[in-house]
Protein backbone atom coordinates (compact mmCIF):
# COMPACT_ATOMS: atom_id res chain seq x y z
CA UNK A 1 0.00 0.00 0.00
CA UNK A 2 0.96 3.58 -0.80
CA UNK A 3 1.00 5.90 2.33
CA UNK A 4 1.88 9.33 2.21
CA UNK A 5 3.51 10.33 5.59
CA UNK A 6 3.58 14.00 7.16
CA UNK A 7 6.58 14.44 10.04
CA UNK A 8 8.14 16.94 12.08
CA UNK A 9 11.76 16.71 12.64
CA UNK A 10 13.31 18.91 15.11
CA UNK A 11 16.32 21.24 13.85
CA UNK A 12 19.47 19.73 15.09
CA UNK A 13 21.57 17.71 13.02
CA UNK A 14 21.45 13.59 12.59
CA UNK A 15 17.49 13.91 12.44
CA UNK A 16 16.94 12.37 8.94
CA UNK A 17 18.62 9.40 9.64
CA UNK A 18 16.23 8.63 12.85
CA UNK A 19 13.51 9.29 10.53
CA UNK A 20 14.77 6.98 7.73
CA UNK A 21 16.04 4.23 10.05
CA UNK A 22 13.09 2.76 11.15
CA UNK A 23 11.45 2.82 7.32
CA UNK A 24 14.24 0.01 6.35
CA UNK A 25 13.37 -2.04 9.87
CA UNK A 26 9.88 -2.13 8.71
CA UNK A 27 10.63 -2.84 4.60
CA UNK A 28 8.60 -0.14 4.12
CA UNK A 29 9.79 1.31 0.64
CA UNK A 30 10.94 5.12 0.42
CA UNK A 31 8.99 6.48 -2.76
CA UNK A 32 9.97 10.52 -2.42
CA UNK A 33 10.89 12.96 0.47
CA UNK A 34 10.19 16.50 0.35
CA UNK A 35 12.18 18.43 2.56
CA UNK A 36 11.28 22.40 3.57
CA UNK A 37 14.43 23.24 4.93
CA UNK A 38 13.11 27.34 4.62
CA UNK A 39 9.61 26.04 6.60
CA UNK A 40 9.25 25.84 9.74
CA UNK A 41 6.15 24.98 12.43
CA UNK A 42 4.87 26.74 15.39
CA UNK A 43 6.74 23.86 16.97
CA UNK A 44 9.76 25.30 15.13
CA UNK A 45 10.12 21.75 14.08
CA UNK A 46 10.73 21.39 10.16
CA UNK A 47 7.81 19.66 8.20
CA UNK A 48 8.84 16.67 6.21
CA UNK A 49 6.25 15.16 3.78
CA UNK A 50 7.26 11.22 2.35
CA UNK A 51 5.69 8.66 0.15
CA UNK A 52 6.36 5.11 1.11
CA UNK A 53 4.96 1.68 0.15
CA UNK A 54 4.65 -0.29 3.27
CA UNK A 55 2.63 -3.44 4.13
CA UNK A 56 -0.06 -2.16 6.11
CA UNK A 57 -0.03 -4.82 9.14
CA UNK A 58 3.76 -2.87 9.64
CA UNK A 59 2.69 0.50 9.57
CA UNK A 60 1.56 0.74 13.08
CA UNK A 61 4.83 -0.24 14.10
CA UNK A 62 6.01 1.72 11.80
CA UNK A 63 4.53 4.89 13.57
CA UNK A 64 5.60 3.88 17.02
CA UNK A 65 9.16 3.38 16.14
CA UNK A 66 9.62 7.28 14.43
CA UNK A 67 7.66 8.33 17.68
CA UNK A 68 9.90 6.08 19.87
CA UNK A 69 13.10 8.19 17.87
CA UNK A 70 11.47 11.41 18.53
CA UNK A 71 10.08 11.84 15.33
CA UNK A 72 6.87 13.68 15.10
CA UNK A 73 3.97 11.79 13.06
CA UNK A 74 1.17 14.83 12.22
CA UNK A 75 -0.26 13.08 9.14
CA UNK A 76 -0.56 9.08 7.94
CA UNK A 77 -2.87 8.56 4.44
CA UNK A 78 -3.40 6.00 1.80
CA UNK A 79 -1.95 7.87 -1.11
CA UNK A 80 -4.69 7.28 -4.21
CA UNK A 81 -4.59 7.55 -7.15
CA UNK A 82 -7.99 9.76 -8.72
CA UNK A 83 -6.84 11.16 -11.69
CA UNK A 84 -5.31 8.63 -14.90
CA UNK A 85 -4.47 9.42 -18.22
CA UNK A 86 -3.33 7.88 -21.62
CA UNK A 87 -0.57 9.50 -23.96
CA UNK A 88 0.51 8.03 -27.21
CA UNK A 89 3.81 8.58 -28.13
CA UNK A 90 5.19 8.49 -31.89
CA UNK A 91 8.81 8.67 -32.78
CA UNK A 92 12.06 6.96 -31.89
CA UNK A 93 10.48 6.29 -28.72
CA UNK A 94 12.52 2.83 -27.73
CA UNK A 95 16.35 4.55 -28.32
CA UNK A 96 15.66 7.22 -26.79
CA UNK A 97 15.33 5.32 -23.20
CA UNK A 98 11.98 5.07 -21.95
CA UNK A 99 12.60 3.66 -19.24
CA UNK A 100 14.41 6.46 -17.94
CA UNK A 101 11.32 8.44 -18.33
CA UNK A 102 8.85 6.34 -16.59
CA UNK A 103 11.73 6.19 -13.34
CA UNK A 104 11.69 9.87 -13.42
CA UNK A 105 7.40 10.05 -13.37
CA UNK A 106 7.69 7.28 -10.92
CA UNK A 107 10.49 8.68 -8.84
CA UNK A 108 7.71 11.26 -8.11
CA UNK A 109 5.81 9.69 -5.92
CA UNK A 110 2.61 11.22 -6.84
CA UNK A 111 2.35 9.76 -10.40
CA UNK A 112 3.32 6.23 -11.40
CA UNK A 113 3.78 4.62 -14.98
CA UNK A 114 0.71 2.28 -15.00
CA UNK A 115 1.08 0.68 -18.51
CA UNK A 116 3.17 0.89 -21.24
CA UNK A 117 3.00 -0.80 -24.45
CA UNK A 118 5.12 -0.39 -27.54
CA UNK A 119 5.21 -1.48 -31.14
CA UNK A 120 8.42 -1.16 -33.15
CA UNK A 121 7.60 -1.88 -36.60
CA UNK A 122 10.86 -1.77 -37.73
CA UNK A 123 14.65 -0.20 -37.35
CA UNK A 124 14.23 2.58 -39.61
CA UNK A 125 10.20 3.33 -38.60
CA UNK A 126 9.08 4.96 -36.09
CA UNK A 127 7.76 3.30 -33.28
CA UNK A 128 4.89 3.79 -31.19
CA UNK A 129 3.83 3.78 -27.29
CA UNK A 130 0.92 4.01 -25.33
CA UNK A 131 1.52 5.13 -21.74
CA UNK A 132 -0.55 5.58 -19.00
CA UNK A 133 0.00 7.80 -15.84
CA UNK A 134 -2.41 7.75 -12.74
CA UNK A 135 -1.78 10.50 -10.37
CA UNK A 136 -2.93 11.26 -6.95
CA UNK A 137 -4.84 14.58 -8.17
CA UNK A 138 -5.06 16.93 -11.72
CA UNK A 139 -2.03 19.10 -10.36
CA UNK A 140 0.46 16.10 -9.83
CA UNK A 141 -0.94 14.64 -13.46
CA UNK A 142 -0.40 17.84 -14.87
CA UNK A 143 3.53 17.74 -13.58
CA UNK A 144 4.07 14.22 -14.57
CA UNK A 145 2.91 15.28 -18.11
CA UNK A 146 5.39 17.98 -17.80
CA UNK A 147 8.21 15.59 -17.85
CA UNK A 148 7.19 13.80 -20.95
CA UNK A 149 6.64 16.59 -22.56
CA UNK A 150 10.19 17.87 -21.77
CA UNK A 151 11.33 14.38 -23.22
CA UNK A 152 9.22 14.37 -26.20
CA UNK A 153 10.55 17.71 -26.90
CA UNK A 154 14.27 16.44 -26.31
CA UNK A 155 13.75 13.52 -28.58
CA UNK A 156 11.47 14.98 -31.44
CA UNK A 157 8.48 12.66 -30.25
CA UNK A 158 4.93 13.55 -31.33
CA UNK A 159 2.76 13.33 -27.98
CA UNK A 160 -0.76 12.65 -28.64
CA UNK A 161 -2.85 13.73 -25.43
CA UNK A 162 -6.49 13.16 -24.70
CA UNK A 163 -8.77 15.89 -25.33
CA UNK A 164 -9.81 17.97 -22.33
CA UNK A 165 -6.52 17.49 -20.94
CA UNK A 166 -4.50 21.14 -21.32
CA UNK A 167 -1.98 20.22 -23.65
CA UNK B 1 -41.16 40.47 -53.61
CA UNK B 2 -37.52 42.44 -52.35
CA UNK B 3 -35.12 42.07 -55.42
CA UNK B 4 -31.45 41.50 -54.44
CA UNK B 5 -29.37 41.77 -57.00
CA UNK B 6 -26.03 39.65 -56.53
CA UNK B 7 -22.74 38.99 -57.79
CA UNK B 8 -21.33 35.69 -57.91
CA UNK B 9 -17.52 36.49 -57.79
CA UNK B 10 -15.41 33.05 -58.40
CA UNK B 11 -17.66 29.82 -60.12
CA UNK B 12 -15.64 26.82 -59.87
CA UNK B 13 -16.65 23.96 -57.42
CA UNK B 14 -18.39 26.73 -54.98
CA UNK B 15 -19.42 29.25 -57.54
CA UNK B 16 -21.19 26.74 -59.78
CA UNK B 17 -22.69 25.00 -56.78
CA UNK B 18 -24.39 28.30 -55.38
CA UNK B 19 -25.29 28.72 -58.95
CA UNK B 20 -27.50 25.24 -59.07
CA UNK B 21 -29.23 25.98 -55.35
CA UNK B 22 -30.54 29.52 -56.75
CA UNK B 23 -31.89 27.65 -60.13
CA UNK B 24 -33.46 25.23 -57.58
CA UNK B 25 -34.58 27.04 -54.87
CA UNK B 26 -35.79 30.18 -56.91
CA UNK B 27 -39.73 28.80 -55.96
CA UNK B 28 -38.90 28.83 -52.21
CA UNK B 29 -37.17 31.59 -52.15
CA UNK B 30 -40.10 33.86 -53.62
CA UNK B 31 -42.42 31.86 -51.43
CA UNK B 32 -39.95 34.08 -48.77
CA UNK B 33 -40.71 37.23 -50.47
CA UNK B 34 -37.32 36.97 -51.78
CA UNK B 35 -35.96 37.50 -55.44
CA UNK B 36 -32.74 36.65 -56.26
CA UNK B 37 -31.33 38.06 -59.30
CA UNK B 38 -28.08 37.21 -60.53
CA UNK B 39 -26.60 40.25 -62.15
CA UNK B 40 -22.76 38.99 -62.95
CA UNK B 41 -20.96 36.00 -62.82
CA UNK B 42 -17.10 36.39 -63.29
CA UNK B 43 -14.26 33.71 -62.50
CA UNK B 44 -10.04 34.10 -63.59
CA UNK B 45 -10.90 34.53 -67.34
CA UNK B 46 -13.94 37.36 -67.38
CA UNK B 47 -17.19 37.74 -66.30
CA UNK B 48 -20.45 37.87 -67.44
CA UNK B 49 -23.12 40.81 -66.43
CA UNK B 50 -26.55 41.91 -67.41
CA UNK B 51 -28.29 44.75 -65.18
CA UNK B 52 -31.55 42.69 -65.69
CA UNK B 53 -29.78 38.89 -64.57
CA UNK B 54 -28.33 37.38 -66.18
CA UNK B 55 -29.44 33.19 -67.41
CA UNK B 56 -27.54 31.04 -64.93
CA UNK B 57 -28.58 27.85 -66.85
CA UNK B 58 -26.65 29.20 -69.70
CA UNK B 59 -24.03 30.21 -67.45
CA UNK B 60 -23.69 26.51 -66.12
CA UNK B 61 -23.60 25.26 -69.76
CA UNK B 62 -20.79 27.47 -70.63
CA UNK B 63 -18.26 27.10 -68.01
CA UNK B 64 -18.54 23.17 -68.50
CA UNK B 65 -18.15 23.50 -72.01
CA UNK B 66 -15.84 26.24 -72.81
CA UNK B 67 -13.81 26.36 -69.44
CA UNK B 68 -14.87 29.88 -68.52
CA UNK B 69 -18.34 31.99 -68.21
CA UNK B 70 -16.63 34.95 -69.51
CA UNK B 71 -17.99 36.96 -72.23
CA UNK B 72 -16.62 40.47 -71.30
CA UNK B 73 -12.84 41.02 -70.73
CA UNK B 74 -13.96 42.59 -66.92
CA UNK B 75 -12.58 41.07 -63.77
CA UNK B 76 -14.72 40.36 -60.89
CA UNK B 77 -13.49 43.43 -58.92
CA UNK B 78 -14.49 45.89 -61.51
CA UNK B 79 -18.04 44.69 -61.23
CA UNK B 80 -17.68 44.97 -57.70
CA UNK B 81 -16.51 48.76 -57.86
CA UNK B 82 -19.17 49.36 -60.72
CA UNK B 83 -22.34 47.64 -61.08
CA UNK B 84 -25.06 48.20 -59.10
CA UNK B 85 -26.33 45.36 -56.75
CA UNK B 86 -26.72 44.42 -53.09
CA UNK B 87 -25.19 41.30 -52.47
CA UNK B 88 -21.63 40.37 -53.56
CA UNK B 89 -21.58 35.98 -53.54
CA UNK B 90 -17.52 35.80 -53.16
CA UNK B 91 -16.00 32.20 -53.92
CA UNK B 92 -12.08 33.01 -55.00
CA UNK B 93 -9.68 30.50 -53.90
CA UNK B 94 -8.24 30.70 -50.43
CA UNK B 95 -4.65 32.83 -50.24
CA UNK B 96 -3.76 32.66 -46.70
CA UNK B 97 -0.74 34.70 -47.12
CA UNK B 98 -2.13 37.95 -49.07
CA UNK B 99 -5.97 37.09 -49.15
CA UNK B 100 -6.01 37.05 -52.81
CA UNK B 101 -8.16 38.50 -54.98
CA UNK B 102 -10.88 37.66 -52.19
CA UNK B 103 -9.51 39.71 -49.95
CA UNK B 104 -9.52 43.01 -52.43
CA UNK B 105 -13.01 41.87 -53.61
CA UNK B 106 -14.53 42.21 -50.33
CA UNK B 107 -13.05 45.27 -49.20
CA UNK B 108 -14.07 46.61 -52.67
CA UNK B 109 -17.57 45.30 -51.96
CA UNK B 110 -17.71 47.47 -48.55
CA UNK B 111 -16.65 50.51 -50.07
CA UNK B 112 -19.37 50.54 -52.22
CA UNK B 113 -22.47 49.47 -49.45
CA UNK B 114 -22.56 45.88 -50.47
CA UNK B 115 -23.07 42.42 -48.73
CA UNK B 116 -20.69 39.69 -48.53
CA UNK B 117 -21.41 36.13 -48.26
CA UNK B 118 -18.25 34.63 -49.04
CA UNK B 119 -16.91 30.60 -48.65
CA UNK B 120 -13.02 32.11 -48.41
CA UNK B 121 -11.15 31.96 -45.80
CA UNK B 122 -8.20 33.45 -46.90
CA UNK B 123 -9.39 37.10 -45.87
CA UNK B 124 -11.32 35.84 -42.70
CA UNK B 125 -7.86 34.53 -41.46
CA UNK B 126 -5.72 37.59 -42.22
CA UNK B 127 -7.80 40.78 -42.05
CA UNK B 128 -11.19 39.58 -39.81
CA UNK B 129 -10.83 42.82 -37.82
CA UNK B 130 -10.01 45.46 -40.72
CA UNK B 131 -13.08 43.59 -42.73
CA UNK B 132 -15.35 43.82 -39.93
CA UNK B 133 -14.75 47.85 -39.49
CA UNK B 134 -15.47 48.09 -43.10
CA UNK B 135 -18.44 46.30 -42.90
CA UNK B 136 -19.92 48.30 -39.94
CA UNK B 137 -18.32 51.43 -41.18
CA UNK B 138 -20.59 50.90 -44.63
CA UNK B 139 -23.75 49.61 -42.95
CA UNK B 140 -22.95 46.23 -44.90
CA UNK B 141 -23.55 42.29 -43.85
CA UNK B 142 -20.88 40.15 -44.16
CA UNK B 143 -21.63 36.74 -43.55
CA UNK B 144 -19.16 33.56 -43.90
CA UNK B 145 -21.00 30.16 -42.93
CA UNK B 146 -19.58 28.48 -45.31
CA UNK B 147 -15.63 29.16 -44.56
CA UNK B 148 -16.20 26.88 -41.56
CA UNK B 149 -17.23 23.46 -42.03
CA UNK B 150 -18.86 23.56 -45.10
CA UNK B 151 -22.54 22.56 -44.82
CA UNK B 152 -22.37 21.89 -40.71
CA UNK B 153 -23.67 24.82 -39.15
CA UNK B 154 -21.51 26.32 -36.38
CA UNK B 155 -21.17 30.60 -36.82
CA UNK B 156 -24.79 31.06 -37.08
CA UNK B 157 -25.88 28.47 -34.75
CA UNK B 158 -23.96 30.20 -31.79
CA UNK B 159 -24.58 33.48 -32.77
CA UNK B 160 -28.39 32.97 -33.68
CA UNK B 161 -29.78 30.27 -32.57
CA UNK B 162 -27.30 30.30 -29.18
CA UNK B 163 -27.57 33.74 -28.38
CA UNK B 164 -26.82 35.31 -25.02
CA UNK B 165 -24.54 32.42 -24.27
CA UNK B 166 -20.82 33.31 -23.35
CA UNK B 167 -18.79 30.93 -25.30
CA UNK B 168 -16.30 29.57 -23.49
CA UNK B 169 -14.73 26.86 -25.63
CA UNK B 170 -14.98 25.16 -29.16
CA UNK B 171 -13.21 22.36 -30.47
CA UNK B 172 -13.42 19.96 -33.22
CA UNK B 173 -12.50 18.09 -36.12
CA UNK B 174 -12.79 20.78 -38.86
CA UNK B 175 -10.91 19.10 -41.68
CA UNK B 176 -12.66 16.48 -43.97
CA UNK B 177 -9.34 15.15 -45.49
CA UNK B 178 -7.69 14.82 -42.28
CA UNK B 179 -10.59 13.11 -41.09
CA UNK B 180 -10.68 10.46 -43.83
CA UNK B 181 -6.91 9.45 -43.51
CA UNK B 182 -6.86 9.05 -39.75
CA UNK B 183 -10.30 6.91 -40.36
CA UNK B 184 -9.07 4.69 -43.23
CA UNK B 185 -5.66 4.59 -42.01
CA UNK B 186 -7.25 2.39 -38.94
CA UNK B 187 -9.81 0.44 -41.31
CA UNK B 188 -6.90 -0.71 -43.16
CA UNK B 189 -3.98 -0.40 -40.90
CA UNK B 190 -2.24 1.17 -43.28
CA UNK B 191 0.52 3.80 -43.51
CA UNK B 192 0.27 7.47 -43.39
CA UNK B 193 1.59 7.16 -47.02
CA UNK B 194 -0.44 4.95 -48.87
CA UNK B 195 -3.92 6.29 -47.51
CA UNK B 196 -2.82 9.53 -48.78
CA UNK B 197 -2.26 7.98 -52.05
CA UNK B 198 -5.55 6.72 -52.02
CA UNK B 199 -7.17 9.58 -50.67
CA UNK B 200 -5.58 11.74 -54.10
CA UNK B 201 -6.92 9.46 -56.25
CA UNK B 202 -10.23 10.05 -54.51
CA UNK B 203 -10.07 13.46 -55.14
CA UNK B 204 -10.73 13.78 -51.54
CA UNK B 205 -6.54 15.25 -50.93
CA UNK B 206 -5.94 17.78 -53.46
CA UNK B 207 -2.45 17.27 -55.46
CA UNK B 208 -0.36 18.94 -52.61
CA UNK B 209 -1.99 17.87 -49.50
CA UNK B 210 0.39 19.80 -47.15
CA UNK B 211 -2.27 22.80 -46.59
CA UNK B 212 -4.72 20.11 -44.92
CA UNK B 213 -2.25 17.08 -43.64
CA UNK B 214 -0.63 19.78 -41.70
CA UNK B 215 -3.07 21.29 -40.30
CA UNK B 216 -3.13 24.68 -42.04
CA UNK B 217 -6.92 24.60 -43.23
CA UNK B 218 -7.99 23.15 -39.65
CA UNK B 219 -6.21 26.53 -37.69
CA UNK B 220 -7.42 28.77 -40.77
CA UNK B 221 -11.03 27.67 -39.97
CA UNK B 222 -10.09 27.98 -35.70
CA UNK B 223 -9.30 31.49 -36.49
CA UNK B 224 -12.17 32.10 -37.90
CA UNK B 225 -13.97 30.73 -34.98
CA UNK B 226 -12.24 32.39 -32.40
CA UNK B 227 -12.53 35.43 -33.77
CA UNK B 228 -16.34 35.45 -34.81
CA UNK B 229 -17.54 33.45 -32.08
CA UNK B 230 -14.70 34.75 -29.46
CA UNK B 231 -14.82 38.30 -29.94
CA UNK B 232 -10.91 37.99 -30.67
CA UNK B 233 -8.46 39.32 -33.71
CA UNK B 234 -6.79 36.28 -33.58
CA UNK B 235 -4.81 35.52 -37.06
CA UNK B 236 -2.89 32.21 -38.52
CA UNK B 237 0.42 33.02 -36.24
CA UNK B 238 -1.76 32.21 -33.28
CA UNK B 239 -2.13 29.03 -33.35
CA UNK B 240 -0.01 26.56 -32.79
CA UNK B 241 -0.24 24.00 -35.20
CA UNK B 242 0.47 20.30 -35.81
CA UNK B 243 -0.63 17.97 -38.08
CA UNK B 244 -1.16 14.23 -39.15
CA UNK B 245 1.91 13.37 -41.23
CA UNK B 246 3.43 11.63 -37.91
CA UNK B 247 1.21 9.28 -36.96
CA UNK B 248 1.52 5.63 -37.46
CA UNK B 249 -1.24 3.07 -37.89
CA UNK B 250 0.11 1.30 -35.00
CA UNK B 251 -0.52 4.64 -32.78
CA UNK B 252 -3.51 4.32 -33.74
CA UNK B 253 -4.50 0.62 -33.70
CA UNK B 254 -2.80 1.09 -29.85
CA UNK B 255 -5.35 3.90 -29.06
CA UNK B 256 -8.25 2.04 -30.01
CA UNK B 257 -7.36 -0.89 -27.72
CA UNK B 258 -7.58 1.63 -24.91
CA UNK B 259 -11.20 3.07 -25.81
CA UNK B 260 -9.72 5.89 -28.10
CA UNK B 261 -9.42 6.94 -31.54
CA UNK B 262 -6.76 9.67 -33.07
CA UNK B 263 -8.21 12.80 -34.97
CA UNK B 264 -6.94 16.44 -35.87
CA UNK B 265 -8.69 18.43 -33.48
CA UNK B 266 -8.63 21.91 -33.81
CA UNK B 267 -9.49 23.76 -30.20
CA UNK B 268 -9.93 27.15 -29.08
CA UNK B 269 -10.52 28.58 -25.68
CA UNK B 270 -9.73 31.54 -23.34
CA UNK B 271 -6.39 29.76 -22.88
CA UNK B 272 -4.83 29.87 -26.60
CA UNK B 273 -5.79 28.09 -30.15
CA UNK B 274 -4.38 25.04 -31.43
CA UNK B 275 -4.40 22.00 -33.73
CA UNK B 276 -2.52 18.62 -32.90
CA UNK B 277 -3.52 15.05 -32.81
CA UNK B 278 -5.24 14.14 -30.14
CA UNK B 279 -6.70 11.13 -28.35
CA UNK B 280 -10.95 10.91 -28.56
CA UNK B 281 -12.83 8.49 -26.32
CA UNK B 282 -14.87 6.13 -28.79
CA UNK B 283 -17.97 6.87 -27.66
CA UNK B 284 -17.27 10.97 -27.36
CA UNK B 285 -19.58 12.85 -30.07
CA UNK B 286 -15.89 13.88 -31.30
CA UNK B 287 -16.00 10.69 -32.60
CA UNK B 288 -17.30 10.38 -35.65
CA UNK B 289 -15.03 9.42 -38.76
CA UNK B 290 -15.21 9.73 -43.07
CA UNK B 291 -14.61 12.61 -44.02
CA UNK B 292 -17.29 14.51 -41.88
CA UNK B 293 -16.58 17.49 -39.70
CA UNK B 294 -17.74 17.97 -36.14
CA UNK B 295 -17.82 20.81 -33.35
CA UNK B 296 -18.39 20.96 -29.88
CA UNK B 297 -19.33 24.37 -28.29
CA UNK B 298 -19.13 24.84 -24.72
CA UNK B 299 -21.56 27.16 -23.58
CA UNK B 300 -22.15 29.43 -20.43
CA UNK B 301 -26.29 28.67 -20.09
CA UNK B 302 -26.95 26.09 -22.75
CA UNK B 303 -23.58 23.72 -21.90
CA UNK B 304 -21.73 21.68 -24.57
CA UNK B 305 -23.72 21.54 -27.91
CA UNK B 306 -22.21 19.29 -30.90
CA UNK B 307 -23.10 19.47 -34.40
CA UNK B 308 -21.95 17.52 -37.25
CA UNK B 309 -22.09 17.51 -40.85
CA UNK B 310 -20.32 17.54 -44.28
CA UNK B 311 -17.61 20.20 -44.39
CA UNK B 312 -17.09 20.04 -48.12
CA UNK B 313 -18.66 19.59 -51.29
CA UNK B 314 -20.18 22.40 -54.09
CA UNK B 315 -23.93 21.49 -53.06
CA UNK B 316 -23.11 21.29 -49.62
CA UNK B 317 -21.14 24.45 -49.13
CA UNK B 318 -23.83 26.06 -51.23
CA UNK B 319 -26.21 25.32 -48.74
CA UNK B 320 -24.12 27.31 -46.25
CA UNK B 321 -24.29 30.32 -48.68
CA UNK B 322 -27.89 29.84 -49.22
CA UNK B 323 -28.57 29.94 -45.28
CA UNK B 324 -26.51 33.24 -44.86
CA UNK B 325 -28.77 35.19 -47.93
CA UNK B 326 -31.48 34.09 -46.19
CA UNK B 327 -30.74 34.75 -43.09
CA UNK B 328 -29.53 38.72 -44.58
CA UNK B 329 -32.79 39.77 -46.34
CA UNK B 330 -35.29 37.87 -44.84
CA UNK B 331 -34.77 39.50 -41.26
CA UNK B 332 -34.20 43.51 -42.83
N1 LIG C 1 -14.57 23.05 -52.32
C1 LIG C 1 -15.15 23.01 -51.12
O1 LIG C 1 -15.77 22.01 -50.74
C2 LIG C 1 -15.09 24.22 -50.22
C3 LIG C 1 -15.73 24.17 -48.97
C4 LIG C 1 -15.72 25.31 -48.15
C5 LIG C 1 -15.05 26.45 -48.58
N2 LIG C 1 -14.41 26.46 -49.80
C6 LIG C 1 -13.77 27.71 -50.25
O2 LIG C 1 -14.56 28.28 -51.27
C7 LIG C 1 -13.74 28.95 -52.23
C8 LIG C 1 -13.98 28.38 -53.61
O3 LIG C 1 -13.65 27.01 -53.60
P1 LIG C 1 -13.78 26.13 -54.91
O4 LIG C 1 -13.64 24.73 -54.48
O5 LIG C 1 -14.96 26.55 -55.65
O6 LIG C 1 -12.45 26.58 -55.69
P2 LIG C 1 -12.21 26.51 -57.27
O7 LIG C 1 -12.99 25.38 -57.84
O8 LIG C 1 -10.76 26.58 -57.47
O9 LIG C 1 -12.88 27.85 -57.80
C9 LIG C 1 -12.31 29.11 -57.68
C10 LIG C 1 -12.94 30.03 -58.70
O10 LIG C 1 -12.42 31.34 -58.53
C11 LIG C 1 -12.09 31.82 -59.82
N3 LIG C 1 -11.10 32.89 -59.77
C12 LIG C 1 -9.76 32.81 -59.59
N4 LIG C 1 -9.21 34.04 -59.63
C13 LIG C 1 -10.22 34.91 -59.85
C14 LIG C 1 -10.29 36.31 -60.04
N5 LIG C 1 -9.20 37.07 -59.97
N6 LIG C 1 -11.51 36.87 -60.24
C15 LIG C 1 -12.62 36.12 -60.32
N7 LIG C 1 -12.61 34.78 -60.17
C16 LIG C 1 -11.42 34.19 -59.94
C17 LIG C 1 -11.61 30.62 -60.58
O11 LIG C 1 -11.63 30.89 -61.97
P3 LIG C 1 -11.34 29.77 -63.07
O12 LIG C 1 -12.57 28.89 -63.08
O13 LIG C 1 -11.21 30.56 -64.33
O14 LIG C 1 -10.10 29.05 -62.65
C18 LIG C 1 -12.65 29.61 -60.14
O15 LIG C 1 -13.80 29.74 -60.89
C19 LIG C 1 -12.31 28.77 -51.77
O16 LIG C 1 -11.93 29.91 -51.06
C20 LIG C 1 -12.40 27.55 -50.86
O17 LIG C 1 -11.41 27.56 -49.86
C21 LIG C 1 -14.43 25.37 -50.61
Amino acid sequence: MRISMDIELKDVPGQMLLALQPLSECRANLITVVHHHQKRTPRNTMPVQLVLETRPENLELLKARLEANGIRVVRVGEQRFRESVSVVLIGHVIHTGIQDTIDRIDKTGFAEVVDLSLSMPGIEKPSSALIKIDAVGKEELQKALAILREVSAKKDLLMVLPIGIQA
Amino acid sequence: MKTIRTSIIGFGAIGQGVAEVLLLKKEYLRSLGLEVRVVAVADSKGATFNPNGVDLAKCLVRKRETGTVALEKLSGLELIKRLDHELVIETTPTNIETGGVGLQNMRAAFETGKDVVTSNKGPLTLKYGELQEAAKAAGSKFRFEASVGGAMPIINLVNEVLAGNEVKGIKGILNGTCNYILSRMLEEKASYKDILAESMELGIAETDPSYDVEGIDTACKLVILANALFGLDATYNDVEVTGITKITPDALEMAQENGYVIKLIGEVSRKGLQVAPRLVPIKHPLAVGGTLNVASVDTELAGEITVTGKGAGPIETASAILSDLISIYREC
